[in-house]
């Protein structure tokens, strides 16, 4: 009995903290300049798997696509009571958009058994909502988008409650499914101490070889791979090594991936400068409130 | 997968929820009319469900030159598989070069699911839309008259224009509220065209157990005149203030969501980029610092008044009238002039 989750989640740029030094002076953003973060509402998602474990047992397991610096974001989940992490990381993925990226996605699913398929609904950096829709289309799957809460979990059959926001609806269907959850469906919870003295020197190989070379600068490229290899299996052996998965791990077709996969492309990028066109200063007087309070009923703004 | 075909419609995705049209196909006829007539193409909407066919006259009246009327009591209600399977077999019979959708709940489950079966590009929650060339700057190869999808990136932080030139339809997702609707023309000429799509049970995944709506008890968006409250009003009995300001005016009183995450207004009345895109002839912005989330769903009202005690708050850029000045004493100010007004009248 139990449950297979499988929970998608990604590393952003914490858009809430741009400031002017975030930002290019072409207008674009300088991800580098921001902190990187757990995106919000797949901590939500890999809440609710937790949730499903504890109630029915199972295995929960992480998947983000990205650069090596995202194993952050999969290392947290371990923390917080995730079985297994994986890393998908390829140079052939950069500039993939929604669709490219739900496609490498599903190659990756693909390569596990799962019962529940669980994301966010959507991302601080680019908020699409896209990529969970996209991802149980290619898998062929039942999605129910915005799910607020679980209401039942029986044999194959789940009821989901959705926020369609002027109200809710709830909603049957068979297993498999995707889930993508909305930020009010319940309160993450913190990372396990003891989890995170377990898991805190959990590192992908990427991980490994940027450490070993780091560590070791004159070292020639085969004494690299030695000490990586050696790494890489004494994690293992202690069920701390997350797994890493390049496009041809996961069998996928170059085609559909990163720019030949992607048909939306940018054309410009420009910075936001909103200002008025005319502007007055009002003093905050009782004199010249009145003022502007009668150009205003003269202009007709206010009847 | 479609080909580039400069031929292709432009088609509205009309959606109605028991019949009733929502406000997004409404809103995104007015665009997309200009939009098709730049194209010298005919505009379309999509009209999938049970016993609608009346919606299609109001479709239009508001623009469309064909309605495809998509009837069925399976379609009675909303599923994303029997909607996508409407949507993709109709678009690889006519072929559009332009399909967009609201930006609302069922348009973000929708649209997804379809450009993925279509394997075309989507971009999400834009908020203008216009046609324009765009220049390959790998091979220099000039695209003419592609559809350009504006959207908020990064937050709000950067604009940024779509395209997709090789692979076909074009297709977006518009938000709410952002596209004015014109008047409708009750003697416009257009076609009803009627077809059959056979669905399976495949195609119907879902049982809908139970639903329930609250109708909003706010409509921000037809507003007139809105005055809303920032964090700064301080609390959820300062508050009021907002309150008794908007009912001297006849205005709606709206918040930014950091009054809402206070708890001082209930989310309904929330504006900017999490909550309602208004465009009121006045938006008076009390104690609030002008975030560029909020300023998305705000900065395209008529006039702005400002007040905040704050003179480097990001508000007074978008700001007709700014008052620096504790609102505490600024807003009871206008209370009082407002009221002596309306004596002398």
């Amino acid at each position: 009995m139990g449950y297979n989750c499988v929970v998608l989640i990604k590393q952003v740029p914490d858009t809430k903290r741009i400031t002017g030094n975030a930002m290019n002076d072409d207008g674009t953003v300088k991800r580098s300049a921001l902190p990187a973060i757990f995106n919000p509402e797949d901590l939500n998602a890999l809440e609710m798997a937790l949730q499903i474990k504890e109630k029915f047992g199972g295995k929960i397991t992480v998947i983000t696509m990205g650069l090596p610096a995202a194993g952050a974001v999969l290392r947290d989940s371990l923390y917080r009571g995730a079985d297994e992490a994986i890393l998908v990381t390829d140079s052939r993925c950069a500039a993939s958009d929604t669709l490219a990226t739900s496609y490498i996605l599903s190659c990756a699913v693909k390569k596990l058994d799962y019962d529940i398929v669980l994301c966010g609904r959507q991302a601080i950096d680019g908020d699409t909502a896209q990529v969970g829709p996209q991802l149980a289309e290619k898998l062929g799957i039942t999605q129910i988008t915005y799910v607020e809460s679980l209401e039942q979990l029986e044999n194959t059959n789940i009821i989901a409650k959705r926020n369609i926001g002027n109200g809710w609806q709830k909603i049957k269907a068979s297993l498999p499914v995707l889930l993508t959850v909305i930020n009010t469906a319940n309160e993450p919870r913190v990372a396990a101490a003891r989890k995170i003295m377990k898991y805190k020197k959990a590192l992908s190989p990427v991980e490994i070889r940027q450490k070993i070379k780091t560590e070791n600068p004159q070292a020639d490229e085969s004494d690299i791979e030695k000490l990586v290899e050696h790494k890489c299996s004494g994690l293992k052996n202690v069920n701390m090594l997350i797994k890493q998965w390049n496009l041809d791990d996961i069998s996928a077709d170059l085609q559909w991936c990163g720019q030949s996969g992607s048909p939306t492309k940018v054309h410009r990028i420009q910075s936001v400068v909103l200002t008025a066109k005319e502007s007055k200063a009002i003093e905050p007087t009782e004199k010249g409130i009145a003022d502007m309070i009668h150009e205003l009923i003269s202009d007709k703004v206010i009847a | 997968m479609i080909e580039v075909n400069r031929n292709g419609e432009v088609w509205v995705f009309a959606e109605q929820h028991n019949g009733q049209l929502e406000d997004t196909p409404i809103e995104l006829m007015s665009k997309a009319r200009h939009l098709a007539d730049i194209l010298h193409v005919k505009l379309a909407a999509v009209l999938p469900g049970d016993k609608i066919k009346k919606l299609g006259k109001k479709l239009i009246q508001h623009g469309a030159d064909k309605v495809y009327l998509v009837e069925d009591p399976q379609l009675k209600t909303y599923q994303t598989n029997s909607y996508a399977k409407v949507i993709y077999d109709l678009i690889h019979k006519h072929k559009p070069q332009i399909v967009l959708y609201g930006a609302t709940v069922a348009g973000r489950d929708l649209a997804p699911r379809i450009a993925s079966a279509v394997k075309a590009g989507l971009t999400a929650d834009c908020t203008d839309l216009q046609i324009g060339d765009h220049q390959n700057i790998k091979d220099k190869k000039v695209h003419p008259n592609l559809l350009f999808q504006i959207r908020p990136a990064f937050g709000g932080n950067i604009i940024a224009t779509i395209i997709n030139h090789d692979r076909w339809p074009q297709m977006a997702t518009v938000r709410e509220g952002v596209m004015v609707p014109t008047e409708p023309d009750a003697k416009r000429k257009g076609e009803i065209i009627e077809e059959k799509i056979a669905l399976t049970e495949q195609d119907l995944p879902l049982e809908i157990l139970e639903e329930h709506k609250q109708p909003k008890k706010v409509d921000l968006k037809a507003a007139r005149i809105i005055v809303a409250g920032g964090a700064g009003v301080g609390s959820k009995d300062n508050f009021q203030l907002i309150w008794d300001l908007a009912n001297c005016l006849g205005a709606s009183p709206a918040a930014t969501r950091a009054a809402v995450d206070l708890g001082f207004i209930d989310h309904d009345h929330q504006v900017g980029q999490t909550g309602t895109t208004v465009r009121p002839s006045l938006y008076i912005a009390v104690g609030i610092s002008g975030q560029i989330q909020h300023q998305a769903g705000m900065s395209q009202s008529q006039k702005i008044i400002a007040i905040n005690s704050d003179p480097a708050a990001p508000i007074f850029n978008i700001a007709h009238y700014k008052i620096v000045g504790d609102l505490n004493i600024v807003v009871p100010m206008m209370i009082k002039a407002l009221r002596e007004k309306s004596i002398k009248e």
